[in-house]
């Protein structure tokens, strides 16, 4: 088939398909206004020095250069927001997995309310200031007052302006939040897994639930297992409510900067544009390359 | 432990293992309900209770005061607290409706059509799920002022319409739908507009529902997300951030708004939740 009889066919199946085009658009021409043109102009702007003032000035590479090279903050940020990707994706999403296994064992009732337990913080609307009074600093705040009454302090600790205490608290709210939709989608997957399946594995010699959990329901589960990482890995990438919610904005000695709060300071107080574009294009890659490389390895579960 | 269903009939389990996974559960399901449970007394504690030590979790000597003293404190403000409460319910319900609409506008040819572009068209959407919005913050802000949207509800609701885990979900659980049906449909002469209103929309009200609960998650707890700077457009979750960073004196009407914050959308998943999680293990996803 030449070229231009390629297009002319091409071009009789769009005609014939003129509905499907109507019925997508409104959805797709949104979907490009406010995600793919934006992607688009944040990688042009990365290249440009930008302050929403006067025009875009090109300058190459110099934002990359200066955000590894020059800005001491950003390494925190890097470095907090890997520290969050490592501990909390993983965990969560293991976490999630395991608690969903665990649930769809119980009777439907008992089923409902335990989803229910676990999926309730995420849901709550952020509500994790309720954490901004756990971890109050005077002797009120639940963790001081325990601590004090067992007599492990004596004086209050003020938790979230303590370098040393920010991060660990931040993970574990983060942790405390991170049982959402992928959790639903572990829920539902367990319930569609072929219950012959689980039979015909006790005939073939599967002795125990971990044999059967390896051979069986992960390998049956692998769209929702992608689906789960997906999700997973973009939250814990993407910290930066709680953290503004619980250390402030900016957190004592940038002890709690992630790269979402670096991009929200570079680009909402301090309007440069063009190297706020530039942290979100790194983040952008770093998002989009982990969760491929993820997706990849997760082929092989259960072979 | 009532709760133990397997033992029943299911091969393959010892008791002790058992045993221990529901020990487990039990650990971290305290863990994770402790500090609602904290959230919820707190909102009845009376002010000399909240401080209190050493602090407790369960309130003594329950009283509504924390409830009485929002609203006083809300009737003094300059804008009505009634107008947060609209701005939040008007923009998260038409962000629901429109959302709920165009995408399943757009997932019914994603799933039972095939015209060019297609694959690549889904493929982007898909890919648009593993990055944060927060990539495109600040391009999204530039679109909006040459819109003129900025300090409009519309720079919150309409991005809202095309967010893109709401069309996976459906366009996944729209596959599920016989062809035959459709098939049967346009042999009796009915367009395609008419075979989506009429025939795929009634059989995917379940995942309506799943739609409309993701999005007011999303919507719910939206404080304007920098758009917004009319103290009259404001939302509910940003009135109760302001009393909440209020301090000390206002610890108790804090404690009442962050109750009020969370029990709506939890009581929504209460009602909603076996057909979420049947819309979800039906949708079939697919890799």
């Amino acid at each position: 088939m030449g070229m231009k009889s390629w297009w002319s066919w091409k071009l009789k199946e769009m005609k014939a398909s003129k509905h499907s085009y109507v019925l997508l658009a409104p959805y797709m021409i949104l979907f490009t206004m406010f995600t793919v043109i934006p992607v688009v102009i944040s990688i042009i702007l990365s290249f440009t020095y930008f302050n929403m003032l006067e025009f875009p000035r090109f300058i190459g590479w110099q934002n990359y250069t200066r955000l590894f090279l020059e800005d001491d903050v950003f390494l925190i940020a890097i470095k907090n927001t890997l520290l969050f990707a490592i501990i909390t994706g993983p965990i969560s999403y293991i976490a999630c997995f395991v608690f969903a296994w665990i649930i769809n064992e119980l009777t439907p009732k008992w089923r409902a309310f335990m989803t229910l337990i676990f999926y309730a913080p995420s849901i709550s609307g952020n509500v994790y200031f309720i954490w901004l009074m756990i971890f109050s600093g005077d002797r009120y705040g639940i963790a001081n007052g325990l601590l004090i009454k067992w007599g492990v302090l004596l004086e209050p600790i003020q938790w979230l302006k303590s370098e040393a205490y920010i991060m660990p608290i931040l993970i574990l709210v983060q942790l405390w939040l991170s049982l959402g939709t992928g959790f639903l989608a572990f829920i539902a997957g367990l319930q569609t897994v072929d219950r012959t399946l689980y039979e015909a594995g006790a005939v073939d010699g599967i002795k125990n639930r971990w044999q059967e959990l390896w051979y069986i329901t992960l390998p049956s589960m692998r769209p929702q297992l992608m689906f789960g990482a997906v999700i997973q890995l973009t939250t814990s990438f993407a910290v930066a409510d709680v953290s503004i919610a619980l250390a402030g904005f900016p957190s004592v000695n940038y002890a709690a900067e992630t790269v979402v709060t670096h991009l929200i300071d570079f680009g909402t107080t301090r309007f440069e544009m063009g190297y706020a574009s530039a942290i979100a294009t790194v983040l952008f890659m770093i998002m989009v390359g982990t969760n491929l490389l993820v997706q990849k390895l997760l082929r092989r579960v259960g072979e | 432990m009532a709760a133990i269903a397997t033992g029943k009939k299911r091969v393959n389990r010892s008791l002790s293992g058992s045993l221990s996974l529901f020990a487990l559960l039990l650990v971290f399901g305290a863990f994770m309900v402790l500090p609602l449970i904290y959230a919820i007394n707190n909102a009845f504690k009376p002010l000399d209770e909240i401080f209190t030590f050493p602090p407790t979790l369960f309130v003594k000597n329950p009283t509504f005061s924390n409830f009485t003293d929002l609203l006083n404190l809300l009737s003094d403000s300059w804008v009505p607290f009634s107008r947060y409460i609209f701005n939040t319910v008007f923009i998260t319900g038409i962000g629901i409706v429109g959302h709920v609409l165009l995408a399943s506008a757009a997932a019914y040819p994603l799933a039972k059509h095939k015209f060019p572009g297609k694959v690549f068209m889904f493929q982007v959407v898909v890919l648009s799920l593993m990055f944060t919005p927060a990539v495109t913050a600040i391009p999204n802000y530039m679109i909006m002022s040459w819109l003129g949207w900025i300090d409009t509800y519309w720079a919150v609701i309409i991005p809202a319409f095309a967010y893109s885990l709401g069309l996976y979900l459906m366009k996944q659980f729209m596959e599920q739908i016989p062809d035959a049906l459709l098939e049967a449909a346009k042999i009796d002469g009915a367009t395609e507009y008419r075979i989506f209103w009429s025939i795929v929309m009634p059989n995917v009200k379940p995942a309506w529902l799943t739609l409309i609960i993701l999005l007011f998650q999303m919507l719910w707890g939206s404080d304007g997300n920098g758009y917004i700077y009319s103290e009259q457009l404001k939302t509910l979750h940003y009135a109760a951030g302001q009393i909440i960073q209020g301090g000390i004196s206002r610890a108790g009407a804090g404690a009442a708004v962050a109750l009020i914050l969370m029990s709506v959308p939890i009581t929504l998943f209460i009602f909603s939740q076996s057909r979420i999680i049947e819309t979800m293990a039906s949708s079939g996803m697919k890799e």
